[in-house]
């Protein structure tokens, strides 16, 4: 009895600073005293079950702790722009432990599981399964190993409708008959094939959503073995994982002004055809760095806009020593980011961080709108649709009503861009044909190291 | 049995709760670390696949336990790793001088 205390109090303290934990995570100046907590608080719940009085075998647990960490410590040094595929590794890696557990459990268990508990086991291993393969899928489209164009088939929908509606039929089945033993198997692989077809016809624009939802996923499958373990730490932790995953995905799908099933169902790829139909040749201004440089200068207030092409340019050092030649001329420089722009939640704002650019100067898209109309250049790179304005005036766009950065208020506005190619949903964006739209084609990556070059030289 | 349930299902709810109104207050600005953070703490779900791995009861339970614990301690070490050096990068402007 006493052991079994001393594991009880471990695991209440670990509940009180994973809550900490996440609460000091709220702002830059404690965030990384929440990590402390989290680690401390992982450490004594580790410990405290190794205490248990049932484990009479360390053997194994130790060989895989061990090698856990020589697999966790590779993927905790990647670098920045790998962080999206990394975290839906991560997802990845927790529903597996999760699923695993579960199926453990059921063949422990079976055939005398009551039916509450079968109930919740099978959702363990449902959105276990099918958060593995699905994040699996994810990572693999953001790494670029799997094509990132959303692939869509006719009967798509009906497709993953049916298997989803599968699983849970065998779920309802094995509540009632859980001496139903040979079914189980189906029920942790109709979820991971559902898995697969769920992020097929997903494309990158959308990732930062999906990966949300991955996230709240793995949450409640931890929550829900936590209920099968009956372990309350576990139904903590996995239900303060399952509202965060559901707050983001909430947030970025209020910012591309679409629901979870349009993001998940929708497949946006089928609108392209018809809106980029009857497009005639417009005229654009371009300009030469020499000349984008002189715009810059002479401005007082300039707010920079970075999208996915500026991740993908590794464009992001660069980026910070304009920062840094314009803040030596006295010009003030923020940054306005949209919430979905990059492949994740917050994924520009770590990349910018990474390249030394303090925080205070990085604006969500709510705190900067305001200040566009009293801005002297807007100067968007790659980023698209997130500045289009059609999405607040053209009703037959499809990503009409989606909140944008309001940059086509700016002063002048420049777009540093490689192409006139239209961006992710396939839609012209009538920012580029703007009187005062200046587009700066080329690399974000080199265009932005010549327009520094420029005003250094211009200096001296 | 069924008060076991009932109660875990209210702390289930409470934590629910708790969570929305804790993250909502997360700034934009930290939400990719806060992603990789919660995955961290997720990983907690290796408390039941040690309890697996060692209590030799089958032998699918234990070499299920053992991959569970595997995958699950490469989020913890992982994920609290990138969430410091995520973290450690933000910096204000003042402190950036000093």
């Amino acid at each position: 009895m006493n052991s079994d205390l001393w594991i009880e109090i471990t695991y209440f303290i670990a509940t009180a600073l994973f809550i900490l934990s996440l609460k000091w995570l709220s702002s830059p100046a404690t965030a990384r005293r929440g990590v402390l907590a989290g680690e401390v608080g992982m450490l004594l719940a580790i410990v405290g079950t190794l205490l248990n009085r049932g484990i009479v075998d360390y053997k194994w647990i130790a060989m895989a702790l061990v090698l856990g960490t020589v697999i966790g410590v590779p993927l905790g040094k990647v670098q920045m722009t790998a962080v999206p595929q990394r975290t839906a590794l991560s997802h990845a890696f927790g529903a597996l432990c999760v699923t695993l557990v579960g199926t453990a459990e059921f063949y422990l268990r079976a055939p005398d599981i009551p039916p509450f508990m079968m109930a919740v086991l099978s959702m363990e291993v449902i959105l276990g399964s099918l958060t593995f393969t699905g994040s699996l899928m994810a990572a693999g489209k953001l790494q670029e190993i799997l094509p990132q164009r959303p692939i869509t088939y006719k009967g798509q929908n009906i497709v993953n409708l049916a298997l989803l509606t599968g699983a849970v039929i065998i779920a309802v089945v094995l509540v009632l008959h859980p001496d139903q033993i040979r079914l189980f198997p189906a029920l942790v692989v109709i979820p991971l094939i559902f898995g697969v077809m769920l992020i097929i016809p997903i494309g990158g624009a959308d990732m930062p959503t999906v990966i949300s939802l991955l996230n709240s996923y793995a949450g409640l499958s931890a929550a829900a073995m936590g209920f099968v373990l009956n372990s309350k730490l576990l139904i903590i932790a996995g239900a303060l994982d399952g509202s965060s995953g559901f707050i983001l995905s909430v947030i970025m799908s209020k910012a591309m002004n679409r629901s979870f099933t349009n993001v998940l169902f929708g497949a946006f790829g089928q609108v392209q055809v018809s809106a980029t139909a009857g497009q005639e040749e417009r005229p654009v201004k371009s300009a030469t760095p020499e000349e984008a440089a002189g715009i810059l200068a002479a401005a007082n207030k300039i707010v920079i806009v970075p999208g996915y092409g500026m991740a993908v340019a590794q464009a992001q050092h660069k980026v910070r020593e304009l920062c840094d030649a314009l803040s030596k001329r006295g010009v003030d420089v923020k940054f306005g980011i949209h919430p979905v722009a990059g492949r994740m939640p917050g994924h520009m704002n770590v990349l910018l961080a990474e390249a030394d650019i303090p925080y205070d100067r990085l604006l969500s898209m709510d705190e900067i709108n305001g200040d566009f109309p009293q801005t002297d250049v807007a100067l968007v790179i790659g980023a698209n649709d997130v500045t289009n304005p059609a999405a607040r005036n053209e009703t037959g766009s499809p990503i009409y009503g989606m909140p944008i950065l309001d940059v086509d208020r700016a002063r002048t506005v420049m777009v540093i861009k490689r192409s006139m190619a239209a961006g992710f949903a396939g839609i012209d964006n009538p920012l580029y044909y703007l009187d005062k739209t200046l587009m700066l084609f080329g690399d974000a990556k080199g265009f932005v190291g010549n327009i520094v070059r420029e005003l250094s030289g211009g200096h001296g | 049995m069924k008060l076991d349930l009932l109660s875990s299902l209210y702390v289930f709810m409470l934590a629910a709760f708790i969570g929305f109104e804790v993250i909502r207050r997360v700034s934009p600005l930290l939400h990719t670390p806060l992603m990789s953070l919660t995955n961290a703490l997720d990983a907690i779900a290796v408390v039941g696949a040690i309890i697996l791995a060692g209590e030799r009861k089958t032998t699918l339970a234990t070499i299920l336990g053992t991959i569970a614990i595997v995958s699950a301690t490469s989020n913890i070490v992982g994920g609290f790793i990138i969430t410091d050096r995520m973290l450690r990068m933000f910096k204000t402007s003042s402190s950036k001088k000093a």
